[in-house]
C-alpha cells in the first residue's frame, strides 16, 4: 500500500475542482490526483501512493545519485565473480 | 522504466557493495523502518549480498501490519452493517481480526469493496446517497495527505454519507520507541523515503542526535538501499550520527508542503496503539474536532469490542526488530499467507509474507 510507484505524467486536467492526471507506469496507465505537486507538467515524472503524486522526481538530483554510485573505488575485483542470486 | 532501471544496474550494485565491504570493519545491525524496503531486500537478495558484519533488521513500517486489533474489529462491525459499504485497500481484506476478517464479512452479504484511492470511495459515496460510505483510513504518513484529502473532498462536495474510520501512525515516534528500549539492538536506521517525501525529514534531526544513531533517507531500488545502508555503515565506522539523504531525486528536507498542509488541517496527533507493540503516546493522527462528522467511530455505534489475538504469533517481537520470522514456532505451519495468524503474514509490506516469499534456505 505504501509502495510508491515512479510513473510519467501524459495528461494534466481538473476534475471535481482537483488538479488530476493520467500517468504511465512504464506502459499501464492509471489516473492520479496531483493536487500535491501544483507545479507539475506533462512529461515529469513523479512518485504515486494509492492514487496520489506525493513528489516530483528530480532528473538532475537521480543523475547526480547515480554519479556519485559510478565514482565508488574500484573494490569490484574484491568481490569475485557475480553472484548468482541477483536477478534483475 | 526510467527512475527504475537505472537503479537495478548490475555493475553499480557490485561497485556499491564492494564499497560497503571495503567500509565495514565490525558488526552492525541497521533496521530498514519499511516493510516496502523489506520486500525490495529479499526479493532482490540484498540481504546475501552483504557482508556478514551487517545485519538488517526490520523495522514496523507495514500500516497494515500495526492497524491494533481494535480498529478491525470496529471495521468488520461496521462493514457487517446492511446500510454501509465498506471501501478500503486491498490489503485490509485479508488482515484477521478477533475471529474474522473483511473477506469473511464480504462472502456473508456485506458489502465490502476494495478501492485504489481513497477520492474513489468519495465517488461512491456520490454513486450511492442511500448508502452510508465509510473507508478504512489506514497508513503512515505517505497516505496521510490522500486520506485527508478524501474528507476535503467529501465535505466540499456537501456529502452526509461518506465517512472515514481513521487509523493513522506516525513513523518519527515509533523511532523514539525502538530506540527507548531496553532491548534494543538497533544502531542506524534506513528512513523510509516515501514517508520522507511527505515529511521531509527535519524531524529525524533530534532523534539521531538524542540516541546517536545514524540515519539515511533511502529509496526503494536495489541501489538505492545500497547507497543507504553504505551511508550508514560510513557514519557507524566514523562514530557520527548525522540525519543523510540518499534520496535526493524525490525527498527535499522540508518534504511536500501542499501535503502537509491538507495533512494539518483535517488531523491532529493523538496517543495511538500499534497492534503487537503497544500505545505510544502522539504517534498517530485523528481527526480534528471540526471534521468530526466524517468520523466513522462517531457516526456508528459498534457496541463494545473485546479484541483477542492469536496466543501463538509474535508479530510484535518483529514489528520491533526483537525477532526475524523465521524464529516464529508457527511461520510457515500453522501461519500461512493464505491462513494468516498475524498482520506481517498478509501484507505487501509485511516482514514474515516477505520472508515467507522469498525466503532462501
Amino acid at each position: 500500500m505504501c509502495l510508491g510507484v515512479p510513473g510519467k505524467v501524459i495528461e494534466v486536467y481538473e476534475a471535481g475542482g482537483l488538479k488530476m492526471g493520467k500517468i504511465d507506469f512504464g506502459g499501464v496507465v492509471r489516473e492520479a490526483c496531483l493536487a500535491y505537486v501544483p507545479e507539475i507538467e506533462v512529461g515529469e515524472y513523479t512518485v504515486i501512493h494509492v492514487g496520489f503524486a506525493i513528489s516530483q522526481l528530480s532528473e538532475e538530483e537521480a543523475q547526480a545519485t547515480l554519479e556519485i554510485l559510478e565514482e565508488l573505488g574500484g573494490y569490484t575485483e574484491e568481490l569475485g565473480p557475480e553472484p548468482d542470486a541477483v536477478d534483475f | 522504466m526510467k527512475y527504475v532501471d537505472e537503479y537495478r544496474d548490475a555493475e553499480l550494485v557490485r561497485k556499491t557493495v564492494a564499497e560497503i565491504e571495503h567500509t565495514v570493519t565490525r558488526p552492525w545491525t541497521i533496521m530498514e523502518i519499511c516493510g516496502g524496503q523489506t520486500h525490495a531486500i529479499m526479493h532482490f537478495g540484498i540481504d546475501q549480498l552483504l557482508p556478514p558484519e551487517i545485519e538488517l533488521v526490520h523495522g514496523p513500517g507495514c500500516p497494515v501490519c500495526v492497524t491494533p486489533l481494535e480498529q478491525i474489529d470496529k471495521a468488520l462491525a461496521i462493514a457487517a452493517r446492511p446500510e454501509v459499504i465498506f471501501t478500503s485497500y486491498g490489503d485490509m481484506l485479508r488482515v484477521p481480526g478477533s475471529g474474522r476478517d473483511l473477506f469473511s464479512v464480504r462472502a456473508a452479504g456485506g458489502d465490502v469493496r476494495v478501492v485504489y484511492s481513497p477520492l474513489d470511495a468519495v465517488k461512491i459515496a456520490q454513486q450511492n446517497p442511500d448508502k452510508e460510505v465509510v473507508f478504512f483510513a489506514i497508513g503512515f504518513e505517505t497516505t496521510a495527505p490522500a486520506n485527508a484529502m478524501s474528507v476535503v473532498q467529501a465535505q466540499a462536495l456537501g456529502l452526509e454519507n461518506f465517512s472515514i474510520l481513521v487509523s493513522h501512525v506516525c513513523v518519527p515516534p515509533a523511532m523514539h520507541a525502538i530506540l527507548s528500549s531496553p532491548n534494543n539492538r538497533v544502531q542506524a536506521f534506513l528512513a523510509a523515503g516515501h514517508v520522507n517525501a511527505v515529511m521531509g525529514y527535519w524531524e529525524y534531526l533530534p532523534i539521531a542526535e538524542l540516541y546517536g544513531v545514524p540515519m539515511v533517507v533511502t529509496g526503494f531500488e536495489p541501489l538505492d538501499i545500497l547507497q543507504g545502508i553504505l551511508g550508514v555503515v560510513r557514519q557507524l565506522e566514523n562514530g557520527r550520527a548525522e540525519v543523510q539523504n540518499a534520496y535526493t531525486r524525490a525527498v527535499t528536507f522540508e518534504g511536500n508542503q501542499p501535503a502537509q498542509a491538507v495533512i494539518n488541517q483535517v488531523f491532529e496527533l493523538c496517543d495511538r496503539k500499534w497492534r503487537g507493540i503497544g500505545t505510544i503516546p502522539a504517534s498517530g493522527w485523528c481527526l480534528r474536532p471540526e471534521f468530526a462528522v466524517f468520523d466513522a467511530e462517531c457516526r456508528f455505534d459498534v457496541g463494545a469490542i473485546r479484541p483477542e489475538e492469536s496466543p501463538l504469533c509474535i508479530s510484535g517481537l518483529i514489528l520491533q526488530g526483537l525477532n526475524k520470522p523465521d524464529e516464529c514456532p508457527a511461520f510457515g505451519k500453522e501461519c500461512t499467507p493464505e491462513h494468516p495468524l498475524g498482520a506481517t503474514m498478509v501484507s505487501g509490506e509485511g516482514a514474515c509474507a516477505a520472508y515467507y516469499r522469498y525466503k532462501r534456505d
